[in-house]
């Protein structure tokens, strides 16, 4: 059984479809690749697929539970986490409890045992503690056990947002463009992270540009272009799906985009490609 | 009512009664209302240009009236006067914005909503040494006789209140849309970054726009003075409402604020009138919440949340 | 719990109740005792409305008005219903709780200016119906209180009320402190910093929301009620938007997200009107200028800005220490 069914699923913004009666199943294991031109839709599908927007239409199913129109936090609870592409770390706090966040669900307390810190909570807190810590050197951030947020660097916050989503225990994790300004080095490293993930039994959904990752990693690629499915298939498929070149290439030479015009980036992504 | 029950004519009096006093309620609540819009208008230019909602606009209300009301005192014709207590104002504004809120340039919401209550603290105890605590009246523009309107008299005053409001308005319309200056301004408020990129002075900009309001709220306290009395904390209630008035109307849309203001007096008239007075000054703050309830961005505010 | 969180929580504790122990040998007379529990009153409304504002970033510019409502609903159910004062007081506490939930949920989803101007229009509305029901509340004449018993034994005079309000500033501090090491705690904090944030792990930021809101309503309501049997006397002036913005003003001229800043915050702003007088007329005016002054000067409040000061200090030292 497919772990998530997307169908038809569309979101419009005032007019402009930016998923488009869009309808894919994601099988447990493995990792998934969603790739296409910026402004292809591939964020607002995951926004979509964790509550954050509404749908114009379509469903999606999770499991057994249709989790269409829930809120974020219902979908967190029933095992989907993320990352961003623009970050959403807590800037406020400690890494190590930003990743302790990422525990709420499986540390939760009721008010009064909050309010008045009972003994139970506290033995609760410290294993919160050791097991956030744990998480953070399973990314490659045990240099930052004791730093603020706001006192790391860009690539550090990447993968403490991952370390964040796997606290939560997820089922499935959407990774919006992890490797997006990592330097060569790190994105290497994201290639092994995201080979572990996918090992520890999380079913990984990836969406990224880079395509050196995109390609190494994958098990299977969908591939999205103004909200619609351009294609879907196996890596080596994709590559050589005369569709997908066109999308990627072909706006700059064989039409006019309606829209936009080409951006530069996904010209030099298809070249990235090719290679 | 027994009344209904009497002869036949009465009845179609009672009605004219009945839609006279209607039209008294309209005509004062439209008052009321202009001056409100006034004071919403200065509220958005300031928030448009600097996302900062001040606070003190209230109290430009008050400088206008009580300047106007010294200087008329010295014998000095309303045709000076009243120029010289805008300029006084506008002045002040300007050092609002110089001394309390650049300084404070990039702090937080929280921050930004106590320098601004701060100012208008500083401004009433000022006024207070200045003038006193007491009430002041102010000599109408033009005499105080009554003029019958559709069964309803209005004073030559409210006349004044909404020719001028009328004639703001306009102008304010011109000047956004037609001048390189209220260009600028629309511009630095869609987006601030943008807009110094193409060269606009932002800073003089937000400069300008805490002048700009403070002229407006100083106006609306000029106008409404002869009919209200004037004193020194006059402007907590008219900023608060003036306030309520711009939520109402969308927070950052000029027509929003005229609409929302003269929809504001109009209500608290005649809920004042044809329900209980005890509460009219409670109206503009239900009215307000309601609107925040059930539909936050206002009558004709930008509507969209952020992308993620 | 690293050590130093362990020791700042304590520590900070102990301080406060070192604080609250000595303080009687320096309060020479009435005078000075009755500005004392005025601080501690509003403290326990600061400390409250800390954990609104501070920690979860929402901006309440009504709280007077939960404070009011606390000290109307004791004193109407006290003095006019002759309830016994406790009973008043948690049947008042309980009331404002569901009043904050019913109205928290709507008033919340707003952000920004427009929750601060709906918490406004709320705290206006309070005070307007407080003034006008003058058959319950006495108008803007106020009413009398009965003086605060428990069980037959009546609580009167600065020096008892001196040592409640002192224990309770405790016990609110205490809970205030657990609260936020929590992971209800966290997640306020990072609500407070990204609601998406929050909400995809797993946090449902409205029910949080609300929650610390109707904890930040009881604390002021619990104040609100002990002042009015403290005084012995309630009038609509503890209910202005005034009273709220001054509540505010406490809170971030302590330190926004420090709980122990609030009580600073509190001290200082409670303590600065009665400095003031020596100023006559110009009270209003300086007592503006010093708004505006320390928020320009001092954004982030007293005690993290004095944090902070220390803070370059303490690294030299260390780094002196290494070299050495
Ligand atoms: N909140 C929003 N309101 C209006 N339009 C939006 C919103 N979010 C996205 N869009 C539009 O929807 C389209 C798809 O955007 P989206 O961010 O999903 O693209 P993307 O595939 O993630 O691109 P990129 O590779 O650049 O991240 C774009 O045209 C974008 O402008
Ligand atoms: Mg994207």
């Amino acid at each position: 059984m497919s772990l998530l069914q997307v169908e038809s699923l569309s979101k419009k913004f005032d007019g402009l479809n930016a998923v488009d009666d869009l309808s894919f199943d994601i099988q447990p294991g493995a990792v998934h690749s969603i790739i296409g031109p910026n402004g292809a839709g591939k964020t607002t599908l995951l926004n979509l697929l964790t509550g954050i927007y509404r749908p114009s239409g379509g469903r999606i199913v999770f499991g057994e539970y249709d989790l269409t129109g829930r809120a974020p936090y219902e979908y967190a609870g029933h095992g989907i986490a993320r990352t961003f592409q623009n970050l959403q770390v807590f800037f406020n706090m400690s890494a190590l409890e930003n990743v302790m966040v990422g525990r709420y669900l499986h540390e939760r307390c009721g008010l009064a045992s909050a309010l008045l810190r009972g003994p139970r909570l506290a033995r609760a807190e410290k294993v919160c503690r050791d097991e956030a810590a744990e998480l953070m050197r399973y990314v490659g951030l045990r240099s930052y056990l004791s730093v603020a947020a706001d006192a790391m660097p860009y690539g550090a916050l990447k993968r403490l947002e991952i370390a964040r989503a796997l606290a939560t225990k997820p089922k499935l994790m959407l990774l919006d463009e992890p490797a997006a300004g990592l330097n060569p080095t790190e994105a290497l490293e994201l290639d092994d992270l995201i080979g572990r993930l996918s090992e520890r039994g999380v079913t990984v959904v990836l969406v990224e540009h880079n395509m050196r990752l995109v390609m190494g990693v994958s098990n299977h690629i969908l591939v999205l272009d103004y909200g619609r499915k351009l294609a879907e298939g196996s890596a080596a498929a994709i590559r050589n799906d005369p569709k997908v070149i066109e999308a990627y290439l072909g706006s700059a030479v064989a039409h006019e985009d309606p829209v936009g015009g080409p951006s530069a980036s996904a010209v030099a992504v298809a070249g990235e490609a090719r290679r | 009512m027994p009344k209904q029950y009497s002869a036949p004519g009465s009845q179609g009096k009672g009605e004219r009664d009945m839609s006279a006093q209607f039209m008294q309620y309209l005509l004062t609540g439209l008052t009321v209302g202009a001056i409100y819009a006034l004071v919403a208008l200065g509220f958005s230019i300031i928030f448009n240009a600097s996302h900062v909602i001040n606070f003190a606009q209230g109290e430009f209300v008050m400088i206008g009236g009580m300047v106007t009301m010294s200087l008329a005192g010295t014998g000095l014709p309303y045709l000076l006067a009243i120029p010289l207590a805008v300029v006084a104002a506008a002045l002040v504004g300007l050092a609002l914005e110089k001394f309390a809120v650049e300084p404070a340039r990039g702090a937080s919401v929280v921050t930004l909503i106590i320098i601004t209550i701060g100012a208008s603290i500083f401004l009433r105890g000022l006024a207070m040494l200045v003038w006193d605590k007491k009430l002041h009246a102010l000599k109408p523009f033009t005499g105080d006789t009554p003029i019958a309107v559709a069964g309803a008299t209005i004073l030559p005053q409210s006349l004044w209140v909404l020719g001028v409001t009328l004639v703001i308005v306009l102008a304010l319309t011109w000047f956004f849309s037609r001048t390189l200056f209220g260009k600028a301004i629309l511009a630095t408020s869609h987006n601030r970054l943008a807009a110094e990129l193409v060269g606009i002075n932002v800073r003089m900009v937000l400069f300008f726009s805490f002048g700009l309001s403070a002229a407006l709220g100083a106006i609306a306290g000029i106008l409404i003075a002869p009919i209200t009395l004037t004193s020194y904390d006059v402007g907590v209630m008219l900023g608060l409402k003036g306030f309520a008035a711009a939520i109402l109307g969308g927070l950052g849309s000029g027509i929003g604020a005229v609409i929302g203001g003269l929809a504001l007096g109009v209500a608290e008239i005649m809920s004042a009138g044809y329900l209980s007075s005890a509460y009219k000054d409670a109206i503009a703050f239900v009215i307000m919440l309601a609107v925040l309830f059930f539909m936050p961005s206002g009558l004709f505010g930008k509507r969209g949340g952020e992308r993620i | 719990m690293p050590p130093h969180l362990a020791s700042a929580r304590t520590g900070g504790m102990a301080a406060l109740a070192t604080v609250i122990a000595l303080l009687p040998l320096a309060l020479s007379n009435n005078y000075f005792y009755d500005i004392a529990i005025l601080v501690g009153l509003n403290a326990i409304v600061c400390v409250g409305l800390n954990l609104l504002i501070g920690y979860a970033g929402q901006i309440s510019l009504g709280h007077a008005g939960f404070f009011g409502l606390g000290a109307y609903g004791s004193a109407i159910l006290a003095s006019r219903y002759g309830w016994p004062p406790l009973a008043a007081m948690l049947t008042t506490t309980l009331a404002v709780a569901v009043l904050a939930f019913l109205v928290g949920r709507p008033i919340l989803r707003l952000k920004g200016h427009y929750l601060a101007m709906a918490t406004l229009g709320l705290g206006v509305i309070i005070f307007m119906v407080i003034t006008t029901e003058d058959k319950f509340t006495g108008g803007p004449d106020g009413i009398a209180v009965a003086p605060f018993s428990v069980g037959g034994l009546v609580l009167q005079g600065e020096r008892i009320w001196y040592w409640l309000v002192g224990a309770l500033l405790l016990v609110a501090v205490w809970l205030a402190l657990n609260l936020i090491e929590s992971p209800m705690g966290r997640a306020l904090r990072a609500l407070h910093s990204s609601e998406v944030g929050a909400e995809v792990v797993g946090i449902n930021a409205a029910d949080h929301k609300v929650m610390v809101f109707v904890i930040s309503a009881v604390f002021a309501s619990v104040a609100g009620s002990l002042a009015a049997h403290y005084s012995g006397f309630v009038t609509p002036g503890k209910v202005t938007f005034l009273h709220s913005i001054e509540l505010v003003t406490m809170v971030v001229f302590g330190g926004m997200a420090s709980t122990f800043g609030a009580v600073v915050g509190a001290a200082v702003l409670t303590t600065l009107p009665q400095l003031l007088t020596v100023f006559k007329d110009y009270e209003m005016m300086v007592f503006g200028a010093v708004m505006m002054g320390t928020m320009i000067f001092l954004p982030r409040g007293v005690v993290p800005s004095l944090a902070r000061l220390f803070q370059p200090r303490r690294q030299e030292a260390s780094g002196k220490e290494g070299g050495a």
